[in-house]
């Protein structure tokens, strides 16, 4: 009974809520933007898509909000629907996409996709999260890949071992590091930190289909099996080289740890790179991006893209098109991943202007792709319901941060983690 | 309202000859404090009791990214039940909860009775116990990670100090890491309550405590005997405003641990929202909201009940 | 008292010499975190990389504090704090005005105009302060929006005097329960009315703690995050939002010289108002704030 009362309540308020948006939403053609790129270089990068869609006619309204990789963001991002006053374009990106698709209140970007060529320039497997029930309703910035190992030439130099190309080689290189008095590996512990680690290692000693299996398809005996008993063994023995202090520590101060000779390696995805590239460093001399051991045939990607929203007000609906052909120039693209360390979501660009750790990345991409194992990031909020990779995260830490766990007892955890739905 | 007070000053001289109806005057002046009163109450109607329903609502539902109302029984409190991590959050706020209020009476009751013996720069010594009250959490958090932060603060305070084997590193340490929320909210709160103390020492009457001098009790007694028990609804005042502090620490334990390592200072009001509104698990959230109003009212209202039925004077 | 003897004396001086080093040991744990931010504000990069944490700065400058007010990122403009902070100004003093304003007049009814049930009232509004902040945002943006004042500055400022209303009300109402009734009674049977009553007697008396209402509420709304990131429109962030946006940069090289500058600027206004009129908290709560 109440439930019903409620129901036709809020619907009320809704209906009224969106009448009031529509009355006071008309004059007014700025588009707000809703985005966590407040750091330096993305900032920069966000301010040249800026200047773009005031180029064409349309004001930019910034709704910057940080914190947490977009949780705060997230808040926000609710109440405003809720209030019947969504922001024009909002950064959102993996299964997300089609979860606020499914509440409906997305706008459909398939017109301006057509006349961009989109399906031609995108490659399948990102196309395929921008669409929702077949349609576009998102436009991607970028592809991360996550699945880097960040290393210090140097430090593997004094310690008299070759980089890891294997986790089988990596517990007799870690060693020796650890006897040269170097930090083998660099980590922050935090839970997004130890679920990017592990899911390198996942891919590392599993392989992508067992990847694929496992954490995109959550397939429960592939989960408590074997490989996966191993991979969080493996786990184990990766928080036996992280040096003491390593918890609660932010992810640029461990790559501030490579830059300056203390550690040795890092698993982290290419945004890392901006660390190196502000500290003067140059890839392939100071340091240099290989792929986690193991993976350097596979691709863990992480896409970041714009989601835009339903809008009464024609000239917003104008100003989004825009907005999402700015995005997918190739100017755009090209200034924006300068600056952020990742690829182009679009194929065929002139990657001239790259390092060798972005062009790397992007043949890896497409090899990848072709051999069918580009994957999705779970520790990203790429492959599963944030729900879901959430509880699995909670298992993944609470091992790193509990010595006594027993990779069996984690791997069923795991399993039962993976059905929160 | 101006307008209205004219009026009613106006009215005795006014309403001589009407006494056998009662004036509108009159009538209004009756109502009036009800209808003063009565936005405040509806408010506290909507916004806190009203939206206490809808969450209640909630948590009987299935719902995820947005409020979704369908039935769901009790499934979202036994998913609750089941999850390891709301069980810790309810640990770390008894602990920190227990700890941070507990401490704080204590420092703020000995910060005030130091300070109310004619200490010279009383003024100065006030501002600097009461200014960190001043600062938000984000300020606050900032500061004491950096303090606390094994590498930076004042564990290498003291290796450069040639101390090399000192540990101080509860900050990364998932037993002790609440503890050191707990310390940066005392250090916090603690100001203030220290005024509110000294307020209430201020208020006691000289002469009693002449008296007990007079008779030849010492300081030590007078203070247990009569000062302290006299200061009983300042404990009533200052445990309301700490549990209030502690049951929503949510910015500090954001700023400061963000509820690590790992989950191991994870409390409610953080779990809550990370559920909520990271997780897209509005139904399961709002369930742990439920318990917390619960367990909020399972200690506050028998408390703030035998409280006010005291009798009061002054 | 002529029986003072010499013992006595030198066992007040120690008493006193303890008492007093108490005091300043307990001031050094109050001003350390203030310290470190104030000295690494005035250091540049590489001397906060490679000095410690309580050094002072060898060569002192303004320029963090430069750039947190006037050329900090916090979202794709670089322009600073400075208009982030008047953002807050707008909405802070109105919200606190009419929180106290509000509070005063309920305390008022509270104590000097009991009907029945009053007391009931107060109590679940006492209980109702605890709700947890987390809780009402949906809800109460569903409800802003409704009224059409959502992600405004109008709304944000409801929102604020609504979940104030509590503590201002419970200061006022404890506050106004030491004034004698004789002072009111008398009053109403010269035939003075409710408002002639608040306004030349009740109001006179309240300086005190019209001072805690409005310090406690200053403090409340200026530091809040949370209500601000959620109800306020993009373009008049609260100066809280853009502190968090300044300091939690993920990528680049982490300023936190410019970090600390920033924090410091935004926690100017609450610490001025606590220097200034801190004594009269304290008095204002002496006066009655704290009798239950």
């Amino acid at each position: 009974m109440k439930i019903r009362t409620r129901i036709v309540h809020s619907c009320l308020i809704v209906a009224f809520g969106v009448g009031m948006t529509a009355a006071t939403g008309a004059q007014a053609a700025e588009l707000e933007v809703l985005h966590w790129w407040t750091a330096g270089g993305e900032a920069k990068s966000a301010a040249e898509l800026k200047k773009m869609l005031e180029s064409k006619g349309h004001k930019w309204k910034d709704f910057a909000v940080a914190g947490g990789g977009g949780e705060n963001a997230m808040t926000v991002l609710k109440s405003r629907v809720v209030s019947g006053n969504p922001p024009a374009a909002a950064q959102i990106k993996g299964p997300s996409i089609g979860e606020w698709g499914a509440e409906g209140v997305l706008s459909n970007l398939d017109e301006v996709a057509k006349a961009g060529g989109w399906d031609g320039l995108l490659p399948p497997v990102v196309s395929k999260v921008m669409k929702h029930g077949g349609h576009y309703v998102a436009v991607p910035v970028n592809v991360h890949r996550v699945n880097w190992m960040w290393a210090n030439p140097e430090v593997f130099k004094k310690a008299g071992v070759e980089i890891p190309r294997t986790w089988d080689e990596f517990p007799a290189a870690t060693e020796k590091i650890q006897k040269a008095g170097f930090v083998p590996v660099a980590h922050g512990g935090q839970p997004w930190q130890d679920f990017t680690v592990f899911e390198s290692i996942a891919l590392g000693v599993g392989g992508a289909d067992f990847y694929r299996k496992a954490l995109v398809e959550l397939d429960q005996p592939t989960l408590k099996g074997p490989t996966m008993e191993k991979v969080f063994t493996t786990f184990a023995t990766v928080r036996k080289y992280v040096d003491k202090d390593s918890a609660n520590r932010v992810w640029n101060q461990a790559t501030g740890m490579i830059i300056n000779g203390k550690a040795a390696m890092q698993f982290m995805g290419d945004w890392a790179k901006g660390e190196f590239t502000s500290a003067g460093k140059v890839p392939g001399k100071d340091y240099v991006c290989v792929a986690a051991p193991g993976t350097a045939e596979a691709f863990t990607f992480n896409i970041d893209s714009l989601v835009m929203f339903e809008q009464s007000s024609g000239d917003v609906r104008k100003g989004q098109q825009d907005l999402a052909n700015a995005v997918m120039s190739p100017a755009f693209q090209e200034v924006f991943n300068l600056n952020k360390g990742s690829i182009p979501a679009r194929m065929n660009m002139n990657l001239d202007k790259f390092d060798d750790c972005a062009k790397l990345s992007a043949r890896d991409f497409e090899a990848a792709s072709k051999r069918g194992s580009l994957v999705p990031s779970i520790a990203h909020q790429m492959a599963v319901s944030a729900a879901t990779a959430g509880a699995m995260q909670d298992v993944v830490t609470q091992f790193f941060n509990t010595p006594a766990m027993k990779p069996k007892e984690a791997a069923d955890k795991l399993a039962r983690a993976a059905l929160t739905k | 309202m101006d307008l209205t007070a004219q009026r009613m000053t106006a009215a005795p001289e006014s309403g001589a000859g009407t006494e056998a109806k009662p004036r509108l005057g009159d009538r209004i002046d009756a109502w009036l404090p009800k209808i003063v009163l009565a936005p405040t109450f509806v408010c506290a109607l909507v916004f806190i009791y009203g939206y206490i329903l809808w969450t209640a609502v909630l948590s009987l539902t299935p719902s995820r990214m947005l409020p979704k109302y369908e039935f769901a029984g009790l499934a979202q409190f036994e998913a609750l039940f089941a999850n390891e991590r709301w069980w810790l959050a309810l640990k770390n706020l008894a602990l920190f909860g227990g700890t941070f209020v507990l401490v704080c009476l204590a420092v703020g009751l000995l910060l005030a009775i130091l300070l109310d013996q004619k200490i010279r720069g009383e003024g100065l010594i006030r501002s600097i116990y009461l200014y960190p009250m001043a600062l938000s959490f984000i300020v606050t958090g900032t500061a004491w990670k950096w303090i606390l932060n094994p590498e930076l603060g004042i564990e290498r305070l003291l290796h450069d100090g040639g101390f090399e084997n000192a540990r101080f590193d509860w900050l990364i340490d998932p037993e002790m890491a609440i503890y050191t929320v707990v310390v940066a909210a005392v250090w916090q709160s603690s100001g203030f309550v220290m005024a509110l103390f000294l307020a209430g020492l201020r208020g006691i009457d000289d002469s009693i405590i002449k008296a007990a001098q007079v008779d030849g009790a010492s300081m030590p007694t007078i203070y247990r005997r009569i000062i302290i028990p006299s200061l009983r609804p300042v404990f009533f005042s200052s445990f309301m405003i700490l549990t209030h502090i502690a049951v929503k620490s949510f910015d500090l334990v954001m700023a400061l641990t963000n509820g690590g390592p790992g989950f191991s200072s994870d409390v409610p009001a953080t779990f809550m929202y990370s559920f909520a509104f990271t997780r897209n698990q509005i139904g399961l959230g709002a369930a742990s909201a439920m318990m917390m109003l619960m367990i909020v009212v399972a200690v506050i209202v028998p408390f703030m009940y035998s409280e006010l039925r005291r009798p009061r004077h002054g | 008292m002529a029986e003072m003897t010499s013992t006595r004396n030198t066992g007040q001086l120690v008493g006193r010499t303890i008492v007093y080093g108490l005091l300043v040991l307990v001031c050094f744990y109050y001003l350390m975190p203030l310290f470190v931010m104030v000295t690494t504000s005035l250091k540049s990069l590489d001397e906060i990389r490679a000095g410690n944490l309580l050094s002072l700065p060898q060569d002192p400058n303004l320029d963090a504090w430069g750039k947190a007010w006037s050329s900090a990122c916090t979202g794709v403009q670089c322009e600073g704090l400075a208009g982030f902070f008047w953002n807050s100004v707008s909405f802070v003093v109105p919200a606190v005005l009419m929180s106290t304003l509000i509070g005063a007049v309920n305390g008022y009814v509270l104590t000097m105009w009991r009907f029945r049930g009053s007391d009931l009232l107060f109590g679940l509004l006492m209980i109702g302060c605890f709700i947890p902040f987390q809780v009402v945002l949906l809800p109460m943006a569903r409800t802003l929006g409704a009224m059409g004042i959502a992600n405004s500055t109008t709304g944000l400022v409801f929102v604020h005097v609504v979940y104030g209303l509590a503590f201002t009300t419970l200061f006022f109402r404890n506050y106004y329960v030491t004034i004698p009734d004789e002072l009111v009674k008398a009053a109403k049977i010269d035939g003075a009315g409710f408002w002639l009553i608040f306004r030349r007697i009740i109001l006179p008396l309240s300086a005190p703690i019209i001072v805690v209402s409005i310090i406690w509420q200053f403090t409340q709304v200026w530091n809040d995050f949370l209500f601000g990131v959620v109800f306020s429109s993009g373009d008049r962030q609260p100066i809280t939002v853009a502190l968090n946006n300044l300091v939690n940069t993920s990528t680049g090289v982490k300023e936190y010289n410019v970090d600390m500058a920033a924090a410091i600027i935004a926690a100017l206004p609450t610490l001025f108002v606590y220097v200034v009129a801190g004594k009269y908290f304290v008095r204002g709560l002496t006066a009655g704030a704290v009798k239950g």
